[in-house]
């Protein structure tokens, strides 16, 4: 493949993007988290969970930061290096972003700042109620932006507009309450709360290994592992639904990431493994389980999913449907207002399918030229590539299985066995705290690289988007992203180390003081055995 | 959906016309003095502990700030879609450094004091810097250059193009008046940070600030009566051919003549001329005010020159938004480059709703905080603050 302006354009954004994302599944988590935490301090009024509030805090306030410094160049990188795409689809696109900022990012980064500046400055509860608002802006935050990826995968609710040459909003509620948007959203999210889950509990194994902070330690985990274990099953069961909407809103994205040739008699086999051959368009070995896949992707035992070569047959029919609309596009650009009517009903009849029309603009300036050959190349290039689809996926959907399983484990030991954890158990959760970012970002992979070849599928496709600018212009910036990036990496991690080596600040004045008294009560009412059990610190 | 006819397009465009001066001047008035804060820093605070204290009055808000900078962004999106796709795209690597300022600057002042270490703390002491003056700077700068057209030009696809390879592209950012704009923005700022930095901190910083503060309010007024002057008679305006205010969002629908001068407008709209004269009568007050040492109201005439001469500029070029000199004709208009018309409805509902909510906790958040940050709370919560 030759590197030209939009495969550096990609390979920016794909960058930019999962870097920022390595940022946000431990913000949409650990705000919650922390939230929760800080509700046990006002409700016991336990110094141990003030602790843990503030400790936790700390790592969310080094994490958040860069997530919010990173995402800054999302929300400008559309302009910047996506022009086009922005022209032809802000009318839709830009609506959840601005919205995002108005109802969700204003939120968590004005009370965030309180957060951290208000613990002398407000009473108990209303820090609580501040924990809670940043909690609830940063996970609002992520639905606004599912709504627009959602839409992306799936443009419900537009038409194009001759007119203005671009696609135009026709219902905000069908923008809104985009299926796909609304899987999207809970999995997403609850991929962040694994996460932080995770994290936590990694942490605080460490600490169970190194003999210290032990208390904060131990509830941390009762904590993590019992929000861990929800959020776990939860991105397994809203992955399935994104699966299943995937099978009649994407169905070329479903049968590339299953590698499905040819389409099979209902209900069709899932090949758990097997080696994709794009080129012959076959698997080599693959290991089938019959029906799983029918039964999954379309939750019955009668309907057919259609496999990749009928789907770039459908594909070239819409080409030549999409011609027939291109061709009326341009007798309305040329004429406008005198444009018969004849040929604006034509236009209407089509327009579904210009977007696969504007598939042969990588080939001819006007795909009215195109030949025979280049139609059909275009409808190959409908196929995303199969491999990279399948492996990721499989890795996916494996990690988040092992999460169920990791945080059910955690979840019965802090419940059932005294919090009692084996040491092989504790060196586990530290080895795995990289995990649920991996699962994370082949999660993203799958959704962005399955779309290919288009930005908005079957609507703007990639090779169209791009801004027009210089090769040097985007060696500047990706230079310039690559070492920046790396080099605030660096300092990030390098910090959360610091500060996870450090450990909790223990005061030790509030926590002797809440033990006498705690005593005290003990000692006038003999009838309280769950507050004697746990021991204070 | 009918319900969005209730108010015209034209009406609408107009709106989101203002809307879009709101959150310009919203940015300007909060992160304003936050980027001040920072291009003042190495001026204003010499120790560590100067430094932190600096640093520590804006340390709670900035991050609140900073939203309007990325709403605003969101907005031109939602609202102006040609505006966002060529503009973002056309100061390409312009629009990287600010990119760049503006990532740098968070991590800056959450890192910094997070470790005990002289060297590492000097190196955030110069992000902060030039994280404040530069975008500061840019800004202007690009308003400058909006003022005297940008070099891009539509195809009948409108895709928008940039004449000229990436080094002359960014050259010609940094033409004369653009720098003298970029001037302008930058003392402005460098003014209210100061005058917050006067209500904010004690002692000799906001002595400090307050000396830098008079000179930088002064060569704010000076450079915008001089970019004013170089206005009338230096820099060609545009004009704008017959257009419906109802019409599409096609640029290339209406035609644009080169000529004249931007001043013109104030001829045939004699009131907006009321934009300068607030502008300059805040900046003077808020001169004279840091001179007394008033502290609450030096602050509030510093914001009301800021609004007074960013307002100037929106009124002075309506209908215009981003005039075009390689192809005067895609230049974008406030009646040719909104997005649709239910969009525009929608947007303005969502904004209706969430603006006084914004607006009224932010409110409560700066009362929590009210107060100054002194030397003895940042060394006795050195832990918690920056």
């Amino acid at each position: 493949m030759e590197i030209g302006l939009v495969e550096l354009s990609r390979m920016q954004f794909a960058l930019t993007a999962m870097y920022h994302f390595l940022f946000v599944p431990l913000t949409l988590g650990l705000s919650i988290l922390v939230a929760i935490m800080e509700t046990v301090y006002v409700m016991t009024n336990r110094p141990i969970w003030r602790q843990m509030t503030k400790f936790w805090g700390t790592l969310f306030g080094i994490n958040f930061v860069l997530g919010v410094a990173t995402g800054i160049t999302m929300e400008f990188q559309f302009g910047m290096n996506w022009s086009y795409y922005s022209h032809y689809v802000g009318d839709i696109f830009g609506a959840p972003l601005a919205i995002e900022g108005l109802m969700a990012f204003f939120l968590e980064a004005t009370f965030v700042g309180l957060f951290f500046f208000g613990w002398d400055k407000l009473s108990k509860v209303q820090h609580m109620v501040v924990a809670w608002l940043v909690a609830i802006g940063s996970n609002f935050s992520a639905l606004w932006i599912l709504i627009a990826n959602g839409w992306m995968q799936n443009p419900v609710g537009a038409e194009f507009n001759p007119d203005t040459m671009r696609m135009e909003m026709t219902s905000f509620f069908e923008v809104l309450f985009n299926e796909v948007a609304q899987a999207k959203f809970v999995h997403t999210v609850s991929a962040g709360y694994v996460t932080a889950s995770v994290f936590v509990l990694g942490v605080s194994a460490l600490y169970l290994i190194q003999n210290r902070h032990k208390d904060l330690a131990r509830r941390s985990i009762a904590v993590a592992s019992a929000f861990g274990l929800a959020a776990a099953l939860s991105v397994v069961v809203l992955g399935d639904e994104s699966g299943y909407s995937a099978s009649h809103t994407q169905k070329m994205k479903l049968a590339a990431i299953e590698a499905m040739w040819e389409t099979h008699d209902a209900p069709a086999p899932f090949t758990a493994i097997g080696f994709p051959d794009q080129e012959a368009r076959e698997t080599h070995y693959a290991l089938e389980i019959p029906w799983a896949m029918g039964l999954i992707g379309t939750r019955s035992l009668t309907k057919e999913i259609p496999g990749i070569n009928d789907l770039v047959a459908e594909s070239e029919n819409r080409i030549r449907e999409g011609l027939i609309a291109y061709d009326a596009l341009m007798t309305i650009r040329e004429q406008r207002e005198a444009t018969p009517q004849s040929v604006r009903d034509t236009f209407e009849a089509h327009s579904e399918n210009l977007g696969f029309a504007l598939l042969l603009k990588r080939y001819v300036d006007d795909p009215r030229d195109a030949t025979e050959e280049q139609i059909k190349m275009a409808a190959d290039d409908t196929v995303p590539g199969v491999a990279p689809l399948f492996w990721a996926f499989r890795l996916m959907v494996a990690l988040g299985f092992s999460f169920i399983a990791v945080m059910a484990y955690f979840f019965y030991r802090a419940s059932f066995r005294n919090m009692q954890f084996p040491r092989w158990s504790l060196y586990a959760a530290v080895a795995i705290i990289p995990t649920p970012w991996i699962a994370a970002e082949l999660g993203w992979f799958v959704a962005e690289f399955g779309r290919q070849p288009w930005t908005v599928d079957g609507v703007l496709p990639t090779a169209l988007s791009a801004s027009h600018l210089s090769i040097a212009d985007l060696l500047i910036t990706l230079a310039g992203f690559l070492i920046f990036y790396s080099v605030l990496f660096v300092i990030e991690v390098s910090l959360m180390v610091k500060y996870i080596r450090k450990g909790p600040f223990q005061d030790v004045e509030a926590t002797n003081d809440w033990q006498e008294r705690h005593e005290a009560r003990l000692r006038a009412e003999t009838t309280s055995p769950t507050l004697a059990t746990t021991p204070a610190e | 959906m009918i319900l969005y006819e209730l108010i015209e397009y034209d009406i609408l465009r107009v709106i989101w016309w203002a809307l879009l001066g709101v959150l310009l001047i919203g940015f300007a008035l909060t992160d304003g003095f936050d980027m001040g804060v920072g291009a003042l820093l190495p001026f204003v605070a010499k120790t560590d502990v100067e430094r932190r204290v600096a640093i520590n009055t804006v340390g709670p808000v900035w991050e609140g700030n900073q939203v309007w900078f990325i709403l605003g962004g969101g907005a031109i999106f939602a609202a102006w879609p040609p505006l966002y796709a060529v503009s973002f795209s056309g100061f390409y690597l312009a629009m990287f450094v600010v990119l760049a300022a503006f990532i740098v600057r968070p991590v800056a002042f959450k890192y910094r004091s997070k470790r005990d270490d002289a060297m590492w703390r000097a190196r955030w002491d110069w992000a902060l810097f030039a994280g404040g003056a530069v975008p500061a700077l840019l800004f202007g700068v690009a308003v400058g250059n909006v003022l005297l057209g940008v070099p891009f030009y539509l195809t009948e696809d409108l895709m928008p193009m940039y004449p000229g390879n990436f080094a002359v592209k960014f050259l010609i950012v940094l033409r004369p008046f653009a720098l003298l704009a970029g001037i302008v923005s930058l003392s402005m700022l460098l003014m209210h940070g100061a005058a917050w930095l006067s209500l904010k901190a004690e002692g000799v910083v906001a002595e400090r600030a307050r000396a830098i503060g008079i000179k930088a309010g002064m060569v704010a007024a000076a450079g915008y009566a001089l970019a004013g002057l170089w206005l009338a008679v230096g820099v060609d305006g545009f004009a704008l051919g017959e257009v419906p205010a109802n019409g599409p969002s096609n640029p290339l629908y209406s035609e644009v003549f080169r000529g004249g001068s931007w001043l013109s407008a104030y001829a045939e709209r004699p009131w907006i001329a009321i934009a300068p004269i607030l502008g300059f009568v805040g900046i003077a007050l808020a001169v004279m005010g840091l001179r007394a040492g008033r502290e609450v109201s030096t602050l509030l005439w510093s914001k009301l020159g800021i609004f007074g001469i960013i307002s100037s500029v929106g009124l002075t070029m309506f209908p215009f938004i981003l005039p075009s000199i390689s192809d005067p004709n895609s230049s974008l208009t406030v009646w040719d480059s909104s997005s649709s018309h239910q969009t525009l409805f929608i947007m303005l509902v969502v904004t209706a709703i969430f603006m006084p909510l914004i607006l009224m906790y932010t409110a409560w958040v700066y009362k929590v905080l009210w107060g100054k940050v002194t030397e003895a709370q940042v060394t006795e919560n050195a832990d918690t603050v920056y």
